[in-house]
């Protein structure tokens, strides 16, 4: 796998907008837009994990689902080998979306509970009229022991299984078709922590095997940081950092990245005795109504005046290291504004 | 020593011995808490953690007497809280001890504030009822407390519902809520889980300041070792219904002995992993509560098991002076480093 990675661009998204519009009033007015996802752009490499973080309402799921077009895009493109997936429509979506496949957050809503494993499992294959009769029930029964079930469990319901078992039914139903892209929508932040670590080892295997390429959306960090190659940092709409797994944990750029890893508990009492926190304030502002300048401006420790005015460009600091902070300048240009290592200044304040 | 010979309760702020709770449902009857016992004191933080369907809840519930009965009945034990077994005090008794001296809050700040009365009604409903304030004191205290916890323009907000407060406000102000009282105790169920993680922060930062300068006690029941990692001087273990392991945080987080605890730990990715190590998991799925119980519950998933697993459930027992494992391989039980 280690030789293509880096090579091979699987997944272009360049600029992806999606607005919900807001209507109001019995003639159902246009008032306004619902900024869900305001302009992200990045690559993702055959066989990597990219990792896609951020709290509740950065926009993280509806990139996902924009990206296969659960969601109709409102501006921008997405290349998928070439194919502007924004653009194609009827059959060719459809020829599409065979190569890719999403996985979902809560295991007990996405699986219907009127159909048996065979039926759940086997739908993609009949959809796309891959396999019917006798060679979708042996491509199911492969499937089921792919991820580790029982092939016997083919005739049982969905309420039989516990959330684990559940999450494996949906990965075996996302890899019916053979695809190269899964989406990981929070795959395991429903399950409790012993089962989670079953589905992320189970995860890596399939990757190891398949050669599959995810991109895996999620809030915990520590589990991104585990499972991921790339990670990209969301708020409000935008990706404010993204970096590969090493640099953006040992350095961090943004204000708001540093604030998030500094936020993570770590599960180890001598660390967290003697770490120094960064406390944001407030709440993340509505989607709705960003602030003007940097979206971060209202809860930014390190915040100066250009922030209110001027929004920052997602821009290139190192190789392979991107950041949107005006604070943060590219390494080539040190006679730029100086750049602020958050924790340090929480010290000297303190 | 064991724990079923603790040392005399002079000091002990609320003593724990043998709660059990189980709920007799069609199904079967479930044994949520089984012969649970422990000790805290004044000032103390105990950290409550398991998965799912583990009984953390259901003993917390039970201490407050808060179980719905039927189909819940608190089978045995005794809880003592300053020399007193609130297990056998009257309905209205109880009444006077649950808000006033022990406090709790709970998942989802949502649900547990009424979204027909506005916050600042349901703040000073507790004080005028615990505390015989009048309406304008009570309000006074009110805007103190939302204050205290960090809402902007407390005044103001007080005539606000729920629904105009953001997750982290509604859980800030049903902390205030059970502050008002100035309780000895206070229970925490997991009060951050549906919270993201800078507001998590936020909450737990509020709760060590609180605790330090108000001299409470904080029981803090959580799936996340994380958070017990640093707020924590306790942690108790439970698995199917029993404390497995409990101790102090630094004795067993560097020197875990119960497999269950182990498994836990090693679940959980560490910040210096190296990339593309495998996550140590526990292998199968929490065992069915339903029906009694016989041996270790950890026995169908534990790497240590043995024939004497099966058929005795381990007690907790000293594996150094406060630290206490219940576990009949207790000796063999290693971290893998």
């Amino acid at each position: 796998m280690t030789a293509q990675r880096r090579d091979e661009v699987l997944l272009q998204v360049q600029n992806l907008k999606k607005y919900f519009p807001i209507r109001r009033g019995v003639f159902q007015r246009h008032v306004g837009d619902v900024k869900a996802v305001d302009g992200v752009s990045f690559d993702v490499y055959r066989g990597e994990t990219l990792g896609l973080v951020g709290e509740s309402g950065c926009g993280k799921t509806t990139t996902g689902r924009t990206i296969i077009r659960l969601y109709e895009p409102t501006e921008g493109h997405v290349y998928f080998e070439d194919v502007d997936l924004a653009k194609v429509h009827g059959n060719q979506l459809r020829q599409m979306r065979r190569k890719m496949q999403m996985i979902f957050q809560d295991p007990y809503a996405s699986l219907s509970p009127r159909m048996n494993v065979l039926g759940i499992v086997g739908e993609p294959l009949e959809v796309h009229r891959v396999a019917s009769g006798k060679q979708r029930k042996d491509r199911v029964a492969e499937l089921l022991e792919l991820v580790g079930l029982d092939t016997g469990f083919m005739n049982r319901y969905p309420h039989e299984f516990s959330g684990g078992q559940r999450q494996r039914i949906g990965l075996a139903r996302s890899l019916a078709l053979n695809p190269d892209l899964i989406i990981c929508d929070e795959p395991i932040s429903a399950l409790d922590v012993s089962i989670q670590a079953q589905v992320v080892n189970l995860m890596e295997d399939l990757q190891e095997k398949l050669g599959l390429t995810y991109i895996f959306i999620a809030h915990d960090l520590s589990m991104v940081r585990h499972i991921s190659d790339r990670v990209a940092v969301m708020y409000l709409g935008k990706i404010v950092e993204l970096t590969d797994r090493t640099t953006l944990y040992s350095n961090p750029l943004h204000p708001y990245t540093q604030a998030l890893l500094s936020a993570v508990p770590v599960p180890d009492p001598f660390v967290e005795e003697k770490r120094q926190r960064i406390i944001l304030e407030g709440d993340l502002p509505s989607p709705a109504n960003p602030p003007l300048g940097c979206h971060f401006n209202t809860r930014c420790p390190v915040v100066i005046d250009v922030c209110f005015e001027v929004e920052p460009e997602f821009i290139k600091i190192e190789e392979g290291h991107f950041c949107a902070c005006h604070l943060v300048q590219p390494f080539e240009r040190p006679e730029g504004r100086v750049r602020l290592r958050l924790e340090e200044q929480t010290v000297q304040k303190t | 020593m064991s724990a079923h010979e603790v040392q005399p309760t002079v000091d002990h702020l609320l003593e724990v011995k043998h709660l059990t709770t189980r709920f007799y449902t069609e199904d079967g009857v479930v044994h949520a808490v089984s012969d649970v016992s422990y000790i805290l004191n004044e000032g103390d933080t105990l950290g409550v953690v398991g998965e799912s369907g583990c009984g953390k809840s259901v003993h917390a519930l039970s201490i407050m007497r808060l179980i719905p009965i039927p189909p819940g009945k608190i089978e045995a034990g005794e809880v003592i809280f300053r020399g007193r077994d609130l297990l056998k005090l009257s309905d209205d008794e109880m009444r006077h001890v649950r808000g006033a001296q022990i406090a709790m809050i709970f998942q989802d700040p949502m649900t547990s504030l009424n979204p027909v009365l506005t916050v600042g009604f349901q703040i000073t409903e507790a004080l005028q009822l615990h505390q015989g304030m009048n309406n304008k004191e009570a309000k006074e205290r009110a805007a103190e407390l939302l204050a205290l916890v960090g809402i902007p323009e407390a005044h103001q907000r007080l005539d606000d519902y729920p629904h105009q407060f953001s997750g982290g406000m509604r859980q800030r102000a049903m902390i205030a809520m059970a502050l008002s009282c100035n309780p000895m105790i206070l229970i925490a169920d997991e009060p951050t889980t549906s919270l993201d993680v800078t507001i998590q922060a936020q909450i737990i930062d509020l709760v060590k300041r609180l605790r330090d300068s108000l001299g409470m006690a904080v029981i803090w029941i959580t799936h996340d070792l994380g958070v017990v990692a640093g707020l924590a001087q306790r942690v108790n273990v439970m698995y199917a219904g029993s404390i497995v392991e409990s101790g102090p945080v630094k004795e067993i987080y560097v020197n875990p002995h119960h497999p269950y605890t182990v498994g836990l730990l090693g679940s959980l990715p560490r910040p210096d992993e190296a990339h593309g190590t495998q996550l140590f998991s526990v292998r199968g799925e929490p065992p069915d509560l339903v029906g009694v119980l016989k041996g270790c519950p950890f026995a169908p998933r534990c790497d240590y098991v043995t024939e004497h697993c099966h058929h005795e459930m381990p007690p907790l027992e000293a594996v150094e002076p406060r630290h206490r494992v219940a576990c009949w391989e207790r000796e063999r039980v290693r971290r893998p480093q």
